[in-house]
């Protein structure tokens, strides 16, 4: 199995719930919890395994507002795993989650070096790293009904942007977005092979002009919209 | 990257330490200078110092020391669990050395020539720490281990000419090959601040997968700085880096030079060595202050 996200670039809407959702499942699960420093004062720092950034593509008129959630993207060519001196960093020859062993861990930061993505974060309180595990507790839980057994992150995503499966199975539906749509690896050029794909903003379909009644309407009702 | 100053502390005396010891063990090994025992066991020692104060130094920056045993594991992959191997693994070497100084023991060759090998292999290690990072471009080049072991060389070569003019030795011919030292390191330093303006291939395009366009961050999604911000944004005015270089290129090189040319007396070769030493301090810290990585691509930055 190589289990990860596909993520539509084109459907998410930056509101960060995939974020929050991730904190708040974490913080008390497999490696939490995931330490703030803080957390009310007017500069909250704390352990996050998953961040969104806003990009503006291309310039004005054309210019395009894109938001790009960030997390482990399971390497298939961890680097982070190959630098790590203690053996605490590992990643998992059945499904390739990439995780942190939390009681071996030094906190010495060289994961963190290795990482491209900033996928790893040092907890300032118990001084190990963290990063994202898949909700490794919540996808092989038998206890949850079936359609659960999925990451925090991709159960809340409001506008299903976020997508959890195998890419080894290419009938899953990762698989079949990732071809469809074309998925793109970040920093492919730096040759970690990350698993997770982002699937980049598609074309606007062109609408028929006249026709039938019903089509017209749509046509006035996708312009204002658009505007 | 974040200059952390244990990290700038460990690297630059242990450097200094290990070359110190190699010098000692390659006068061993090819009997260069005649030193009594006591007097070769005194420099051992001073050597030793300085690489125990410097790997101690390195474990300050650990965030959970308590599991700082554990990073003997990784020797297969991680550089850095090969330079803990290989730091311990030199210390019953020098006993067997020095204790085979002392007591007459044969094989004297056997262990200066390991110890010699060691120094080398670990200062190398170290640097292979920084130079396999592919995240950060202006330290995955074969410079950094080159200066890294030319920096030991010359670092523990001036300490080494001092303790030799300390025993009453003369070090006529030495310093000039030491001055040549020197200045070979200088010119690969000058060589490594040409090569890091070269651009590097990944870009915020690469990063984001909009190849065709031109990407620019709007919003990195946190109002306060995270850890992220804090190891690898940090920031200063070039002004203020190029002025360092400066400063770094005069007390690291030049100064040590001149004094090694012109004036190699003990004490001046002493204020040489406290000078090259505060200079590669900042040497260090110009080395992780000038290198970005990647991750600063995702906050909005073009190129690294």
């Amino acid at each position: 199995m190589k289990l990860g996200l596909a993520i539509d670039l084109d459907t998410c809407v930056g509101c960060h719930a995939c974020a929050t959702a991730c904190k708040q499942w974490n913080t008390s699960g497999a490696i939490g919890p995931l330490t703030d420093e803080n957390p009310y004062g007017k500069d909250p720092d704390g352990a996050w395994l998953n961040r969104i950034r806003t990009f503006e593509i291309d310039a004005s008129p054309h210019s395009k507002t894109v938001n790009m959630p960030l997390s482990c993207m399971h390497c298939e060519d961890a680097a982070c795993v190959t630098v790590c001196p203690t053996g605490a960093s590992y990643k998992r020859s059945e499904d390739g989650i990439v995780l942190i062993d939390q009681d071996r861990c030094m906190g010495c930061n060289l994961c963190s070096w290795a990482c491209p993505y900033g996928a790893r974060e040092l907890d300032p309180g118990s001084g190990t790293m963290k990063k994202c595990t898949l909700c490794i507790d919540r996808i092989y839980d038998q206890q949850l009904p079936e359609n659960e057994r999925q990451p925090a992150c991709v159960i809340t995503c409001p506008t299903q942007s976020r997508v959890f499966g195998d890419y080894d199975d290419p009938d899953s539906d990762v698989s079949k977005l990732n071809r469809q749509r074309g998925g793109k690896q970040l920093m492919p050029e730096l040759g970690y092979n990350p698993v997770n794909t982002y699937l980049p903003p598609r074309n606007p379909i062109q609408q028929e002009q006249g026709g039938s009644v019903l089509g017209k309407v749509k046509h006035i009702v996708n312009r204002i919209i658009k505007r | 990257m974040h200059p952390a100053f244990s990290v700038l502390i460990f690297t630059i005396t242990s450097g200094a330490g290990y070359g110190l010891l190699g010098w000692l063990s390659a006068n061993e090994l090819f009997a260069l200078w005649p030193l009594s025992i006591m007097a070769k066991i005194t420099i051992g020692i001073t050597a030793m110092v300085l690489i125990s104060v410097g790997l101690s130094a390195s474990t300050w920056h650990l965030a959970n020391r308590k599991n700082a045993w554990r990073s003997f594991s990784g020797f297969r992959t991680s550089w850095l669990s090969r330079e803990a191997v290989f730091a311990i693994v030199l210390y019953p070497v020098a006993t067997m050395y020095a204790a085979g100084l002392y007591f007459g023991w044969p094989y004297i060759g056997l262990w200066s020539g390991l110890c010699l090998l060691l120094c080398l292999v670990i200062v190398f290690v170290t640097s292979m720490i920084y130079a396999s990072l592919k995240t950060i471009p202006q330290w995955h080049t074969p410079l950094v281990p080159t200066l890294y072991l030319l920096f030991a060389i010359m670092s523990g070569g001036l300490a080494w000419a001092i303790m030799l003019t300390w025993n009453g030795l003369d070090i006529a011919n030495f310093n000039h090959s030491l001055a040549l030292i020197v200045a070979v390191t200088a010119s690969v330093k000058l060589g490594y601040f040409v090569w890091f303006r070269l651009p590097a291939t990944s870009s915020i395009q690469s990063a984001t997968g909009f190849t065709q366009h031109r990407v620019s961050l709007l919003d990195a999604g946190h109002s306060a700085p995270s850890f992220l911000n804090k190891e690898f944004m940090f920031d200063v005015e070039q002004v203020k880096l190029v002025r360092l270089r400066w400063v770094m290129f005069i007390a690291t090189f030049v100064i040590p030079l001149s004094v090694l040319y012109w004036i190699p007396t003990s004490m001046t070769l002493l204020g040489a060595w406290l000078v090259m030493m505060a200079g590669l301090l900042i040497e260090r810290w110009l080395f992780f202050a000038e290198a970005r990585h990647v991750v600063r691509l995702f906050h909005g930055q073009q190129k690294v």
